[in-house]
Formats: structure tokens, C-alpha cells, sequence
């Protein structure tokens, strides 16, 4: 057992990728509750959504990234509560979308966005507000499909949920 | 004590035990619906419905996953997740008529999953405050999803029943057909009424009126006529189902009846 500290862990985290978004790991999309160091280490992770098909690849990509640094227990817990909403992605997480060529969500989830909101998406490219959606559900499930009407580039929007 | 004692559960019933049987009756919908969404995959009328039902089916089985795995800690028997979906028997299942009705074309499927989705909304909404936490955190949750879902089908009625006179016919029917197994979305019964006085579980009269007027607004704007209570359909609850259950299960329990223990 080699003696880590919590922020040694959570550095190593800030290094294991979302398997569905890559450019953002898992300490920036804010799915990392907690990080528990005694003689084992227990890291506790909340879902994005109950359905999504990543839960276990990121379970073990963190047991795998742990081991790899000499971490030999470790375990994983889920935590429900506070339920996970695109709020929890950090600032600097959001801006790596935008780089990427996602848009990021719109802050402040809850209720007013997902009913009946209307929304304007910034293009990500370009900046232009003058965007139109394309399918409310792109490549996964946390993102839908929009087009600039500006530029006339496709990209993808992060749901605000 | 099993799941599956819940017609004869009373107050002298154990707080886990009103549970267990509360919280694997949800599994059983949110995978039942699940699964009949699952048999639409690759049906869909275009592709966006496609990637929209298919991810929303995900959700479903995600939210059966985390009833059922609480549902095996209260019952403490070493029985996991899997059991609770791929061993039990047609009887041991308690979810409502309504959910497994076949699937029919895409205006039967909306129109299931609004009636539905309007009822599991109000139902999580109320969980959120209920007296177990787990569950309460479980329902917090699956409620941010499944509002997503109420607000995307509801529009599809909308489109549908105020769309062609071919859709807004065939929409209608589905309206009428399905009716008849609305009622048992809010038939009480002992496990209900102790959850709810035990564990500040909710009243289901609250739940119909919101239910109502909630069905009300959207079929108002879907131009639909919402139908006369009638004659209702029950059963499921007491794990007495339709004849299309056994076929659903045939084929969503094959892999473990087949080769039990299989792992993937």
C-alpha cells in the first residue's frame, strides 16, 4: 500500500476521462462526490443519468487509474444525493467544451429550462446566437444536434438538464 | 418475506418489509416499460424518435436497476438486481396493466407513455420527501428524467393529435383503448396505505387530482377528447396480469432461464 493523500487522488482523477466526452475528465464534469483515504480508498461517484451506459466504464476507469499508481484498494461508491445536474460542470470544464466544439449548458437547471423553456445556444465556433436544433438527441444521450445558421457548421449541445 | 407477500401485508407488517414490496413494485415498472420500449428499438418512424426512445428505455432500466438492488439490500437474502429482473415468475411482478400492454404503432407508445409519465412524475415528485432517504434520493433522481421525458412525448402528442386527421384519429383511439388501465395507476391498497402512514408515502386521491388536470391540459392541446372513466382494468398490482406479460417475459428472461448464472 503506498501512502496517498485525498488531493494526491484527486489529481489523479482530474486525469481519468469521461469515456463519452474526452476532452473533459471526470473531476470536471463534477461526477466526483468525495474521496475517502484510510487503508482503502474509497472514491464516491454520483451518475449523470440512471441510464447511462458510462456508469461502469468510469467506475473502472478509476480503479484502473488508482492501480496504476500503485493504489491497490480501492473502492467505488455511488452516491444518489445531491442528484448530479449540469450545474455540477465546472466553469473551466464548460470552456474546454466550447473548445472542443460543444456548447455548453445553460446555467441554472431546473425546471424553468426543461419546460417548455425557450433557449438560445451560442454556435460554438463562431459565437452566433442565430442557431437551430436539429435533433434533440445527437450522439449521446446528453446531447442534442444544432446547426449555425451563421456559420452553417454543425455542432453538438450538452443538455441542460 | 418475500416480495411477493404484499396482498396480505398490514400494519403488523415490519417498515422494511412495506418497503421492500413498495420499492420492488417501482423496479417492476420502470423495467417492464422499459423492456417494451426496448422491442421498439430500430421501429422508430424516423431517427431522431429512434436515439430519443432508446436512451429514454436506458433510463427506465437505469431506474429499475437502482430500485432493484435497494429492494435486495432490505430483503437481505443474497438475491441481487439480476434475480429481481431474470428469476421471478409472471405472479411476483406488480406492475400496473397499463405498462405492459403491447406496444403497438408510435401513437399507442406516446400516448402509454404520457398517461404514464404524467402519473410517475407526481409519483417521484412525492418520493422526494417520503420518510426513507434512499429512496427519497432514488426518486430525486429519476424525477429529472423523467420530466425531461413527460415534456418531450407530451409535444409528440400534441404533433400527433393535432397533426393530420389520420394521426388525430389514430391518436384518439389510442387514448380510448388505453383508458381502461388508467384506473389502476390509483387503486390503493394495503401497501400503499402503510407506506403512507408509516413512511409519509403519497396519498394517491392527491395524485389523481394532479394527474387529471395535468392529463386534461395536454390532451386539451392535443385537440383529443379526454375520455369517460368507465369500466377499469386491475390486477397487476396483485401480480394477476394480461395475457401479453408471459410472452414479454419468455423473451426478456430467456438468457437466464436458458443458462442460469450466465454472466455477460
Amino acid at each position: 500500500m503506498v501512502a496517498v493523500t485525498r488531493e494526491q487522488v484527486m489529481r489523479w482523477l482530474g486525469e481519468v476521462a469521461d469515456p463519452e466526452i474526452p476532452v473533459l475528465s471526470i473531476t470536471d464534469l463534477g461526477i466526483v462526490r468525495d474521496v475517502d483515504v484510510g487503508d482503502d480508498v474509497t472514491v464516491a461517484l454520483t451518475p449523470t443519468y440512471s441510464g447511462c451506459p458510462a456508469t461502469e466504464a468510469i467506475e473502472h476507469s478509476v480503479v484502473e487509474a488508482l492501480r496504476e499508481r500503485g493504489v491497490e484498494r480501492v473502492n467505488i461508491r455511488r452516491v444518489l444525493s445531491p442528484a448530479w445536474t449540469t450545474d455540477w460542470i465546472t466553469p473551466q470544464a464548460r470552456e474546454k467544451l466550447r473548445a472542443y466544439g460543444i456548447a455548453p449548458p445553460e446555467q441554472g437547471a431546473g425546471k424553468r429550462a426543461l419546460l417548455y423553456g425557450t433557449r438560445t445556444i451560442a454556435c460554438p465556433r463562431c459565437g452566433s446566437t442565430d442557431t437551430e436544433v436539429v435533433s434533440e438527441f445527437g450522439s449521446t444521450a446528453c446531447k442534442a444536434a444544432y446547426r449555425c445558421s451563421e456559420c452553417l457548421e454543425p455542432f453538438e449541445y450538452f443538455k441542460c438538464i | 418475506m418475500t416480495a411477493n407477500d404484499s396482498e396480505t401485508m398490514g400494519a403488523a407488517s415490519s417498515r422494511d418489509e412495506i418497503l421492500l414490496a413498495y420499492v420492488t413494485r417501482l423496479g417492476d415498472n420502470a423495467l417492464i416499460l422499459g423492456q417494451r420500449m426496448i422491442e421498439l428499438v430500430a421501429a422508430y418512424p424516423e431517427l431522431e424518435e429512434e436515439l430519443a426512445n432508446a436512451n429514454f428505455a436506458l433510463d427506465y432500466i437505469g431506474q429499475a436497476r437502482m430500485f432493484y438492488a435497494y429492494a435486495a439490500e432490505l430483503e437481505g437474502g443474497g438475491r441481487g438486481e439480476d434475480d429481481f429482473a431474470f428469476l421471478r415468475p409472471e405472479h411476483e411482478f406488480r406492475n400496473f396493466l397499463l405498462i405492459e400492454q403491447p406496444s403497438g404503432d408510435f401513437g399507442d407508445a406516446i400516448v402509454k407513455l404520457v398517461l404514464f409519465d404524467a402519473f410517475y412524475l407526481l409519483l417521484l415528485e412525492a418520493l422526494r420527501v417520503c420518510a426513507d432517504t434512499r429512496l427519497a434520493e432514488i426518486a430525486a433522481r429519476a424525477e429529472k428524467e423523467i420530466r425531461y421525458h413527460l415534456r418531450h412525448n407530451s409535444m409528440w402528442l400534441l404533433r400527433l393529435g393535432d397533426g393530420t386527421e389520420e394521426s388525430h384519429s389514430r391518436v384518439q383511439a389510442s387514448v380510448e383503448a388505453l383508458w381502461q388501465f388508467t384506473g389502476e395507476l390509483f387503486a390503493a391498497d394495503a401497501v400503499d396505505e402503510t407506506f403512507r402512514e408509516r413512511l409519509r408515502g403519497p396519498d394517491v386521491e392527491t395524485l389523481r387530482v394532479g394527474w387529471r388536470r395535468r392529463v386534461a391540459e395536454i390532451l386539451e392541446q392535443a385537440t383529443l377528447v379526454m375520455p369517460e372513466d368507465g369500466w377499469m382494468a386491475s390486477g397487476g398490482k396483485m401480480g394477476r396480469h394480461s395475457e401479453h406479460f408471459g410472452y414479454l417475459l419468455a423473451e426478456m428472461q430467456y438468457l437466464q432461464r436458458a443458462y442460469p448464472g450466465a454472466k455477460w
